[in-house]
């Protein structure tokens, strides 16, 4: 059967992007598939450093409770977002990391874990910011729950006009690497390569 | 008339409440504002500030919020639709000009993004525990109006009615968001300009020679003036007659004390908004408002597939309070179960309208977060037992 609601957390340090990641996910199911989504964010009383956290919630239905307690999905940036949250996944949920800022080896119990170096491919685009993008590439090859138009879409609309080529080629490298990591997965028997989740549209 | 399009951004958004309450501002022709910027309220007035300029208006950071919203009501009466933006330690402060705004009938919006108190309290997590200091914060005895929005979209859409009810009643709105609300960020559709309705100010038709500032007409309320248009016209806080002068006697005192409730009565019942399911045949309803509403419906829904008849009143316009309906509710259902973040606030009324004939529960949260759906589903349960 498939999901009609899945619930989404994203989380890292603040000023790395988390709630623009989460943003752009909401967006693209809300506007541009026709579906609903819920964002609501929680954050320290610091502008920068200090934990970000934001949770979003995808359903093909109004969206009645905001919060998310056990998330289907959870994505990392930062060790301590990683070790604070991991635990709370649902038994076979997904966990995506940055795959060189975090180590996670404690989780429930058939949950996929996987990593993206997002930092590294930002940085050969040149600007370490956009590594939220890669993450949130990475974040549609792997889970399948969004198309990736709605997704570029999403980006395209969330960021400055001069700053829409940058994030775009941010979002095609995570969604490259996502697919490859999917595609070697299945060939090594893995998995059958096939993304992980699937959202039925509104 | 519609609204002027160039406030008016329309299309289809991916909001938080704050900002879609912003742009619900300058749809309704907001072209002043004036605030001392607090969390969880600041996104407002930040959008404001930024969109503002290319609009055509004036955006000022007070000193405090005694200044903002007082700087508000001289640009009312400067001709300007204005509003201000605060949460609960801002808006203790603001009480005293709330109760200028009452005594004036300056239309005016107050915005409240309330989060966990008393004092400081909890900046970043939402609560609901301003709602009777929204009736009764200021001294002395008035009437007000307070909208609770439960979705980004609703706080474009009641942040219009807001505005337009504060010219319609010439009273303070209250526009009462709660943290999670304002904080929040789902889909808003903003309609086309000739597609929101807005309500122009009540100006005279009248001579300068025949007219009186505060003489009220067949609704109980007065017609207004705009500076520099040829009115001498007299603004006090003091209790004043029919032309607007101090007149400090019991007379004039019960008269304008009593219009200044009275006017409201209209939206006490008959035009009171409100969202009701499954009333026809509830044993059981739950009366909720603002975030709460959206937990309860949740609760609602479980509750009905436990086969039990359990109705949803939920509260739009939250004051006035639509006491008449509570009370006809009241003679025919078991029990009110009413959540709310706060210990204890509006079920004082829906107690009082219940009056006895019908149980009432509260379910309280002290703040921080909102209710577990299944701790209102146990109430509900609990409350046709």
């Amino acid at each position: 059967m498939r999901q009609l609601l899945t619930e989404i957390r994203i989380a890292g340090f603040g000023g790395q992007g988390v709630i623009l990641a989460a943003a752009v996910i909401g967006k693209a199911a809300a506007l541009f598939e026709g579906g609903y989504a819920t964002m609501t964010q929680s954050f320290g009383p610091e502008a920068r450093g200090g934990s970000s956290s934001a949770q979003v919630i995808l359903s093909s239905e109004p969206i009645l409770y905001p919060y998310v307690a056990h998330p289907d999905v959870l994505v990392v940036m930062s060790q301590e977002a990683a070790t604070r949250f991991a635990p709370e996944l649902k038994p076979g949920g997904i966990l995506i990391t940055e795959r060189e800022l975090v180590r996670v080896d404690n989780y429930p119990p058939g949950v996929r874990v996987y990593g993206v170096p997002a930092t590294r491919l930002a940085e050969e685009l040149g600007r370490k910011v956009v590594l939220n993008i890669v993450m949130t590439g990475f974040f549609g090859a792997i889970t399948g729950l969004l198309e990736a138009e709605s997704l570029r879409r999403a980006v395209a609309d969330s960021v400055p006009p001069a700053m829409q080529k940058l994030n775009l080629q941010a979002f095609e490298k995570g969604y490259e690497y996502g697919s490859n990591l999917m595609l070697q997965m299945g060939a090594n028997g893995n998995g059958n390569g096939d993304p992980v989740l699937a959202l039925e549209s509104a | 008339m519609h609204a002027d399009p160039k406030g008016v951004l329309t299309g289809v958004h991916f909001l938080d409440g704050d900002h879609a309450c912003c742009e619900g501002t300058l749809a309704a022709g907001a072209r002043f504002s004036a605030g001392y910027p607090i969390t969880p309220s600041t996104e407002v007035v930040e959008r404001f500030a930024s969109r503002i300029p290319t609009v055509g208006g004036i955006f000022i950071q007070m000193e405090d919020e005694l200044a903002a919203s007082i700087a508000i009501q001289g640009a009312v009466w400067g001709g300007a639709k204005a509003f201000t933006v605060t949460s609960g330690p801002g808006f203790s402060l603001m009480m005293e000009h709330l109760g200028y705004a009452a005594m004036t009938e300056t239309p005016c919006v107050f915005v409240n993004v309330q989060r966990g108190g008393p004092s400081t309290g909890l900046p970043t997590l939402p609560a609901q525990a301003d709602m009777m200091q929204a009736r009764w914060g200021s001294h002395g005895d008035y009437g007000i109006i307070a909208l609770c929005p439960n979705s980004p979209q609703e706080c474009f859409d009641l942040t219009v009615t807001a505005f337009n009810l504060a010219e319609e009643f010439r009273v303070p709105v209250m526009m009462m968001l709660d943290e999670c609300v304002g904080h929040m960020t789902e889909k808003v559709v903003i309609p086309e300009a000739e597609r929101i309705q807005v309500t122009p100010r009540r100006y005279t038709k009248r001579q300068p020679a025949d007219f009186r500032l505060y003489e009220p007409l067949a609704d109980q309320v007065p017609d207004m003036v705009r500076a520099g248009e040829g009115y001498r016209f007299h603004v006090t806080g003091l209790t004043h007659d029919d032309r607007g002068y101090p007149s400090m006697n019991v007379e004039t005192q019960d008269r304008h004390v009593r219009r200044l409730q009275d006017k409201l009565k209209p939206l006490a019942n008959g035009r009171a908004l409100s969202e009701t399911e499954n009333l026809e045949d509830a044993e059981v309803v739950v009366v909720s408002y603002g975030i709460t509403s959206r937990v309860a419906q949740r609760a609602l829904q479980l509750a009905r597939q436990q086969g039990i008849r359990a109705g949803k009143f939920r509260l739009i316009s939250a004051w006035p309070f639509p006491e008449a309906r509570i009370a006809e509710l009241a003679g025919r259902v078991k029990a009110f179960v009413v959540p709310e973040l706060n210990l204890g606030q509006m079920v004082h009324e829906v107690a009082r309208a219940a009056a006895g004939k019908a149980k009432v529960m509260p379910v309280t949260h002290a703040g921080g977060g909102v209710h577990p759906p299944e701790t209102i589903l146990n109430a509900i349960v609990e409350a046709v037992r």
